[in-house]
Formats: C-alpha cells, structure tokens, sequence
C-alpha cells in the first residue's frame, strides 16, 4: 500500500465578504468583473462592508448591486453622483460610492460628476473607462479614441467632427474640492495590483473626510471591440494608455 | 397658536420643517425660489441638510438618493423646473420610495413667463415622467390649505410609498395671508427597515428601478397599480360651496342645478363668481376639487345625475376638463372658461359663463335624442376688433 500523507485544508484564496456568490453577466474578457472584485476585496480590507453603499449606474454595470453583499441603489444614467450626494449628506458616517462607465459619467453624467467633484462631495467613484458604450452595442463614447471604430462611427472617431477624448482625470483634478483623482489600468496582473492600492487609497480619503475622491480603470470590452479578451488588454496598453497617461492626478492630505 | 402673516412659499416651506422634513434639495427658479431660500436659512439652523444643487435634474436625484436612505426628503421647483425632473421621479416611483414635490406653476410652454398658471395639470396629474404611474397631488387654494397639505403630503409619501406633489401657482406663492402653523413634530428615531442605511448585522436592502424580465416588470407595475388604486378609493378628497347638505344656501334650495368645477386660486376666483351668481337667483354650486390626483371622478359622476350643467374653470387651455368630461360622461353639457400665460380669470368673467351655462341648459334637454353634449366656450375672452396697424 502506498503511504499517504496526512492532508491538512489550508485556505490560501477566497471570495471578498462584500462579493455575493452570484455568477456573473459580463462577457467573457470583460473587466467589469475584475474591478468589482478590487472593490470588493478593499472594502473587506478596511472593514466597511458594513456601512458601505453603492451606486450603480446605468450600463453594463447597472447589475453591480447583484455581485456585492452591501446595500445598493441603482441611478438613472449619468445621475449616480447626485444620488450618492443625497445618500451621504442625510449618513455621513455611511461609505457611499458611485461605480459608473466612461458613457455614464463623461457623456450623460458630466454635471453631475463635476459639480460632486466642485462641491468637494466626500464620495469614492470607481470610473471604468473601457472607451465605448458598452450596454447599448459600442457606440461612441465622450471616450472614445480618435480613429476608433464603433458602431455609431463607422470609419473611426473623426476629431474634427465628432470631437476628442474626455480626459476626465485630467479635468476633475483642477477642482479644489477634489481630494484624490488617480488613472490606473487592468490590463496586467501588476497594474490590477496598483489599480487596488489606488481604490483603497480613494475610500480611505472619504473614510477620513478629506473629499471627493476617484479611481479611473482604463478597462475592455472585447464584445465590443470585436477582439479576443487577450488582445483587448494587450491594446489598452498599447492604444489607451498614451492617450490617458496613469498616474495620481490630485493626492490632497488634508481635509 | 396664533395666526401669522406669511407668504405662500415660506409658510410651505415652514410647515415642511415642523412635519419634519430632514433634507431639502433644490434650485432657484421663480416663483418658488422664497421656499428654496427660506431652507438654505432655516434647515442648517435646525442642524438638517439644505443643498443647493447644479440642476433639477441632479436635485430630484439627490431626493432619490436621501428618499433610498429613508429620509424625509423634498424638493421645490416651478413648471420648466419640474420638466426636468420627470426622469428622476419616474424613477423614485418606480422604487416605491417617499417624496414630496413642490411645483409653484408658472406660464409655458418654453420659458413661458414667472406670473401664475395652471398648466402643469397634464405633466403632474397625468404621470410625471415615463410608465404608468400617478403620484398623489394636492392643490391648496389658501395658503393656510398650503400649510395643511404639505403636512398631509409627508404624511401620506410615507404611508404610501409614493411621490406626493404640492401643486400650487405662481399666485399663491407670492401671496401674504395669515396662517396658523402646525406644532414641530419629532424626527423619526430610525430609519425604516427597508431603507439603504448598510447591511449592518441584516441582509444587504437594495433599490432597483428596473426588472429584466418582462413578466417581473408586469409584477412590479401591478403593485404600482394596486397602491394607486387603494389610493383612490381611501384618499379624494375635494371641497363644495353651495352644492348641498350642509353647504347648501337655504335660500335657492339644497341642491345646485349648476357645478362650477375649478381647483387651486381659480377655485378661489370662481367662488366669487358663484356667490354673485346665487345673488342672482341662478342655483349654481362649486366643486373644488383637493386631490387632482386620485381625482374625485365618482362624486362628479353622481353630481352630474342631476347637475343641468357643468363650467370648469382653468389657467390653462382645459387640462383638468378632460377628467370633468370624463366623470361626468356625457350626461350633462360641459362649458370651459380658461385663462393661459399668467392671465387670471376674473369672477366677472367667470359669472357671464355661469349665465350662459344656465341660458342653454334651462330649456330641457332629451339626452335620448340629442345624445352627450358637449359645449366648449371659446377660451379666453373675445378679441376686441383691431383697428388701426397692427
Ligand atoms: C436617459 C438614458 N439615455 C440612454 C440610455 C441608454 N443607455 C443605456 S447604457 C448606455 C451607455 C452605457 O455606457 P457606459 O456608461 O460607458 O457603460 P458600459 O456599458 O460601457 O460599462 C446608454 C446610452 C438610458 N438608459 N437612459
Ligand atoms: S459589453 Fe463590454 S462592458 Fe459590457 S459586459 Fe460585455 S465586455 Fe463587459
Ligand atoms: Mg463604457
């Protein structure tokens, strides 16, 4: 008889407490997925789950409130950030944060994530920019790359008639009440790892009511893009970083 | 509690405070802007949350989001304001969460103008926004009915779940009448056991404006529906002068043949022309109806048993005639006399519509034969001939 060694169960990876066991929606490849886990996994970290609340926006991500175990609303499109302002001003001491699309916040959205940002709203925004429209078929985005393709423009991004990327980092950094603005990207295990110290940084910042806070994820949607999940994220690299640079836009220490 | 003197706006917004509203989010447009102001000074001294915000459109978002938090919440906007909010009150009805609405009506369409109207009739009572839903509206014609229904609408957002809209025009907005204000109610110790507050030791709440599947939406939409219909039969509410029981003047019998029917300050306009018609020995009465919305369809459908006629009074081009004619379903003759723009009808006015009413319909009318009948006064009064260029 062979000996067979004693087996002893060592946990060494789990799913975060503030993720439900729900199988996910997204399509293959997609991003969605792997930010709502940073999200996660920092809320467990910093033990918030239970006063943590989110705000799903419209998109792709309007399922968001399935895949976490913390209390959620959903807002009409563009308008995540007046009612995260209405849920936080009326709890201050609640973590409220927004989780919006690139459509969502830069396009639709863009008072209300200006004004949140104007106002110094002590909220987090967890922004994933994946350049199209995703929920509605790859339309045009406000973030939509110049030359880039998509169903709403068929031979590419003209500038000069359809305008250039919104580099909402870029922008929202210039306002006072804005306390962290960071860019970060998923398209590689290690900058999923700086992706994750930046949202845990932006809810640390609201924790301790320093202000508005943001975490830009450069993301894909390879449904859209029409690209193997591989190749999507060689191209965020390639084609969306030079054009939105990652990096801490606004890192404000005091309150 | 002695009476005092106070403009509309402000004794709304007073009474808000003693029903306990705890958070007000708003943005200035005339006439309601007094209301808005009145909060920025009174809800931070009171320690609650007062916030300017960019639009209404971000306003009744942030309504949405203190109404998910379990907040007594409202906000206040006149008619190009209340546009804008359509979207976000579709969604709060859709999520059953409380609110209360303040709409001070001014003329459209477009940028119409800053004097009173009625106009917002379609856009509050009809729906406010897309799907099928009513929220409640209340439309006080004194400023002491102002002060007594914004009570009533916290009262009854919360029992419902529902929007509860104030809708009121730019006339009794601005007006100055002595009010007795209601006593300072506790805020509610916690918040309620559905509200988004964080999953603290409970299961996680959430408050989802959309169901996927069709017959899930179907599910939703029938809940809506029983609550408005449940709304209906326990909530109308309307006032009468001279119809009957103990209204009724002892001189010209008990039961007016003649129903004027008008809400709000042209309520308040047509009274007088009713009395001046009485004095005339005309059997005419006033409906005014409070709730618009359940709208008191089955007490008109009984009047117009025995009514020879009814006249709806309006600031608009006849919205709210379209639910008289409705109600009374063609069993008596319906005339209109509306004002549009900000203009006022005047009881003048009002009491030569009240005589021609009574003309037509003295003569008896064989509803067999003739079949429903309708009659529509040309809106407005006549053009006075042009001369000269024009
Ligand atoms: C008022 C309104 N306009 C348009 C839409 C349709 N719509 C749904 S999702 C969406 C775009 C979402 O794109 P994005 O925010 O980038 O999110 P993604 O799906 O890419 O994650 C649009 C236009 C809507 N639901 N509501
Ligand atoms: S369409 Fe794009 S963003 Fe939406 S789930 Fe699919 S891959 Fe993700
Ligand atoms: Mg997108």
């Amino acid at each position: 008889m062979i000996p067979v060694e004693p087996f002893t169960e060592q946990v060494v990876f789990q799913r975060p407490r503030a993720m439900s066991a729900t199988p996910t929606t997204y399509c293959p490849g997609c991003m969605h997925g792997v930010a709502h886990r940073l999200v996660a996994e920092a809320i467990d970290e910093l033990g918030i789950r239970e006063r943590a609340i989110l705000v799903a926006p419209v998109g792709c991500s309007v399922f968001a409130y399935n895949y976490f175990e913390i209390d959620g609303v959903v807002a009409a499109h563009g308008r995540a950030p007046a009612v995260a302002t209405g849920l936080k001003r009326t709890q201050p001491d609640k973590i409220v944060f927004t989780y919006q699309g690139d459509g969502d916040l830069a396009s639709i959205g863009i008072a209300e994530i200006l004004h949140a940002a104007g106002r110094g709203e002590n909220l987090t925004v967890i922004f994933v920019n994946n350049a199209v429209y995703g929920m509605t078929g790859g339309q045009m985005a406000p973030t939509t790359l110049p030359g880039m393709k998509t169903t709403s423009s068929p031979l590419g991004r003209d500038t000069r008639t359809m305008g250039h990327p919104m580099k909402m980092c870029e922008l929202l950094s210039q306002l006072d009440g804005a306390a962290f603005i960071a860019r970060r990207s998923l398209h590689s295990p290690a900058e999923i790892r700086r992706a994750k110290k930046a949202i845990v940084e932006a809810f640390k910042t609201q924790m301790e009511g320093r202000g508005f806070s943001m975490v830009e994820l450069l993301a894909s949607c390879p449904t859209n893009w029409d690209m193997k999940p591989v190749d999507a994220l060689k191209w965020i690299e390639t084609h969306m970083v030079p054009i939105y640079p990652l990096g801490d836009y606004k890192t404000r220490v005091e309150s | 509690m002695a009476k005092q003197l106070m403009k509309g706006n402000e004794a709304i917004a007073e009474a808000a405070i003693r029903a306990g509203v705890e958070a007000y989010f708003g943005y200035p447009i005339t006439p309601q802007t007094e209301l808005l102001e009145y909060m920025s000074k009174r809800m931070p001294e009171l320690g609650r949350v007062f916030l300017q915000a960019e639009s209404e459109v971000a306003a009744i978002n942030m309504v949405y989001g203190a109404a998910c938090a379990g907040r007594r919440v409202m906000t206040s906007s006149s008619s190009p304001g209340i546009s804008l909010m359509q979207e976000g009150l579709s969604y709060i009805a859709a999520s059953n969460v409380p609110a209360v609405i303040v709409d001070v009506m001014r003329g459209g369409p477009g940028l119409g103008n800053i004097a009173p109207s009625q106009s917002d009739y379609f856009q509050m009572v009809k729906m406010a926004g897309h799907g099928d839903y009513k929220p409640i509206v209340l439309a006080p014609a004194t400023v002491q009915e102002a002060v007594d229904l914004t009570v009533l609408a916290f009262d009854l957002a919360e029992q419902y779940r529902t929007i509860v809209t104030v809708l009121l025009d730019g006339m009794l907005g601005q007006m100055m009448e002595p009010v007795e204000l209601p006593a300072m109610r506790a805020l509610p110790a916690t918040p309620p056991a559905w509200a988004i507050t964080g999953a603290a030791g409970r299961a996680k709440n959430v408050v989802v404006p959309f169901r996927l599947q069709a017959d899930e939406l179907e599910a939703l939409n029938f809940d809506l529906q029983r609550k408005i219909a449940d709304i209906a039969r326990r909530e109308v509410r309307f006032k009468e002068y001279f119809i009957d029981g103990a209204n009724a003047d002892k001189v010209h019998g008990d039961r007016a043949e003649l129903i004027v029917v008008a809400f709000g300050a042209a309520g308040r306009v047509a009274l007088s022309a009713v009395k001046a018609a009485r004095q005339q020995g005309i059997r005419v009465g006033l409906h005014r109806p409070i709730t618009l919305s359940p709208f008191p369809d089955e007490r008109l459908s009984q009047l117009a048993d025995e009514a020879r006629g009814f006249l709806v009074v309006e600031m608009n081009a006849g919205q709210m005639l379209e639910d008289v004619k409705l109600s009374v379903g063609g069993q008596a003759p319906v005339r209109f006399h509306g004002r549009m723009g900000g203009q006022v009808p005047m009881p003048d006015d009002i009491a030569q519509e009240i005589e021609k009413l009574d003309g037509m319909t003295s003569r008896p009318i064989d509803h067999k034969i003739e079949g429903p009948v309708v009659l529509r006064a040309a809106v407005g009064p006549a053009r006075k001939p042009e001369t000269g260029r024009n």
